[in-house]
């Protein structure tokens, strides 16, 4: 998943690499029609093998990104939007209105409010899911009984749809017969509204996502380790290294590709987590457990009038912010000596 | 990654609670089983309970103990009285096209960019990349708009398109990784030979990506048939969703069928777990192939 591709690709197929040559492909001069046949000759293959997908996220997410974005700076809602009801066609009247989305809810606290609580969603599950799948990585990499089987246990939460899982929850965190109420109040102890209380349904989501997440990372990682000479390890209890010193000196070094690519994709796919918080408590109680996606949506899907351009400002807002951190994120590792 | 109880050659008894590799006395080795015990139990628990409940008569779904009495009138309700059925028919339609042709294409564009460099290579990676970020939020709208424009909302080719631009993007990724696994020298010795390069990555290599593939196809599955907002915004009328959507109408804000609900999750949890008891051996490489050498 790194970007750069390894320097032995490029004699492969005997293409020559069109960069490190001396000219490029987008040169306006007037020997361009003779160069675009020679750049179609040498590189027809690549072009059709990868033209399917160019296609396909063109049109499915470079249109509607675009038009989502133009939605952002109009005043769109369910009222105003083309539609058609019965057999009359109703042609939209929605009007451009610049910035004035992205100034209200820049200027609304609820904004900020949300963004709060999706970076606290985000690291603590990020943090969470990670140190516990390394852990369990460490543990199980190395030759034990059961290691096969403990293994298989712990990335069963993988192979059950996540939609399914989350109604499980929802089953064993209800309020009045839930089975975590039963066995505190079997223990003594008071119930717990987990869905209804604002701090424990924090709590809860974060619990699920954790739970679901984990198995990822603990693949990911279990791979990494494995990538991991032996040598290396005998060489450093030969010279006596504690064990605390080669997790610290050998482990976190050599897993370093590994878990900054599942770091940054879990926290891409976790700020943008839906199914986990719309179906466990559709963003309640009240706001409390909202992230900015699943607000988004249902700004444009739940609440009556629909109100599709605030929907679309909120998007291109969380794009941006995803968009930023990945670059800070990846500036950081650079500097660190990363390749990527 | 050999087991080192036998010799001791350093005096390094490691403090207890530090579980790494090397000399393992027997309360450090209790101390790893009882971690990785209490860790599988907090992992299968929740499957395993929704199992236990699904057998249970509908109005003890919430009863702590274990089955009392053993039923399998959940399942007969979800299959006779629902519109289960067609649901799931709409999913297996909708994934198997999605994993089909997502295969196909991550395994093709995968290879592109592993073994040619081509112009526009380096935007394509970024696009890849960069199609993980969007929120659902900022494309839902406008590709429902699309989607009744062109006649694909209820349509089961509209959400297939759409998995595909979720899918495709990571196995292209992950298959890259793969395919750089894989020695040019085949790539080469099948030049040699006479074939072209389609040829080369149909009859060569394809066959020795199979691992890769299987991952793949596993991931693009599981996208397909645990996916939630697309399938309810754009699949409406009861026979027209997908298990996820069809799923939630067991447990809303007006009813709680709380049996027939836990009956239809094992039955959709099934299959995905048979594919991926089938992918499993292969998920450790697969996934991380590419990652690891960067």
């Amino acid at each position: 998943m790194a970007v750069e591709t390894g320097q032995s690709v490029t004699k492969a197929a005997g293409t020559p690499g069109a960069r490190g040559r001396g000219h490029r492909t987008d040169h306006k001069t007037p020997k361009t029609p003779g160069r675009l046949r020679r750049a179609l000759a040498t590189h027809w293959y690549a072009w059709s093998m990868v033209a399917p997908v160019v296609i396909v996220i063109g049109v499915i997410i470079g249109y509607p990104l675009g038009r989502g974005v133009w939605l952002s700076f109009t005043d769109a809602d369910e009222a105003n939007v083309e539609r058609t009801i019965g057999v009359n066609h109703i042609p939209a009247t929605y009007e451009y209105v610049g910035l004035d989305n992205y100034r209200a809810i820049l200027g609304d606290g609820l904004f900020w409010d949300r963004l709060g609580w999706t970076v606290l969603w985000t690291v603590s599950c990020v943090a969470l899911s990670f140190a516990i799948g390394l852990a369990l990585a460490v543990m199980l990499n190395r030759a034990f009984k059961g290691r096969t089987l403990y293994r298989t246990a712990l990335i069963l939460p993988w192979a059950v749809p996540a939609f399914v899982s989350v109604f499980t929850w929802r089953l064993l965190f209800n309020e009045r017969s839930g089975l975590f109420n039963e066995l505190l109040t079997g223990a003594g102890l008071g119930r717990i509204s987990w869905l209804n209380d604002p701090a424990w349904a924090k709590i809860s989501v974060i619990t699920v996502n954790v739970w679901v997440g984990v198995p990822f990372m603990l693949i990911a990682l279990l791979g990494g380790l494995q990538s991991i000479p032996a040598e290396l390890y005998e060489a450093a209890e030969m010279d006596g290294a504690s064990p605390w010193q080669r997790f610290r000196h050998i482990t976190l070094p050599g897993l370093r590709s590994v878990s900054s690519t599942v770091i940054l994709l879990s926290t891409i796919w976790t700020f943008n987590m839906f199914p986990v918080i719309f179906l466990l408590t559709r963003g309640g109680p009240g706001d409390a457990t909202e992230i900015l996606v699943t607000y988004a949506y249902r700004l444009s899907f739940v609440i009556s009038p629909r109100d599709y351009s605030t929907s679309a400002a909120w998007g291109v807002l969380i794009l941006l912010l995803l968009a930023l951190v990945t670059a800070a994120y990846r500036r950081a590792l650079r500097k660190q000596g990363d390749t990527w | 990654m050999t087991d080192t109880t036998s010799h001791t050659p350093v005096g390094t008894e490691p403090p207890a609670p530090v579980r790494k590799r090397g000399d393992r006395g027997p309360l450090a080795s209790l101390g790893l089983h009882l971690t990785l015990l209490t860790a599988s139990v907090v992992a299968v628990f929740p499957p395993l309970w929704l199992l236990v409940t699904s057998f249970k008569p509908k109005t003890d779904a919430f009863d702590t103990s274990l089955v009392k009495d053993f039923t399998l009138g959940n399942y007969g309700h979800v299959i006779r009285d629902t519109d289960f059925l067609s649901w799931l028919q709409n999913s297996l339609i909708v994934v198997g096209l999605t994993t089909l042709i997502g295969v196909f294409v991550a395994a093709t564009t995968g290879y592109a960019v592993s073994r040619f460099r081509f112009p526009g290579m380096r935007p394509l990676m970024w696009m890849l990349l960069l199609t993980q970020m969007f929120p659902v939020a900022v494309l839902i709208v406008p590709l429902y708009n699309l989607l009744a424009d062109l006649g694909l909302l209820n349509q089961p080719i509209g959400l297939v398109v759409t998995y595909l631009t979720v899918a495709v993007p990571f196995c292209a990724w992950m298959m890259k990784g793969y395919f750089d696994g894989i020695p040019v020298e085949i790539d080469e010795a099948g030049r040699v030979d006479g074939l072209n390069p389609f040829g080369t990555f149909w009859r060569l290599v394809l066959p020795l990506a199979r691992p890769g593939l299987a991952v793949t196809a596993f991931y693009t599955f599981i996208t397909g048939w645990a996916e939630v907002a697309y399938a309810s915004a754009f699949m409406t009328g009861e026979e027209n969703l997908t298990l996820a959507g069809g799923l939630q109408t067991f447990v809303n804000q007006y009813t709680s069928d709380w049996g027939a609900l836990t009956a239809a999750a094992v039955i959709i949890a099934v299959p995905a777990a048979i594919v991926f008891g089938l992918v499993a051996r292969h998920l450790v490489s697969g996934l991380t192939a590419g990652a690891t050498k960067s």
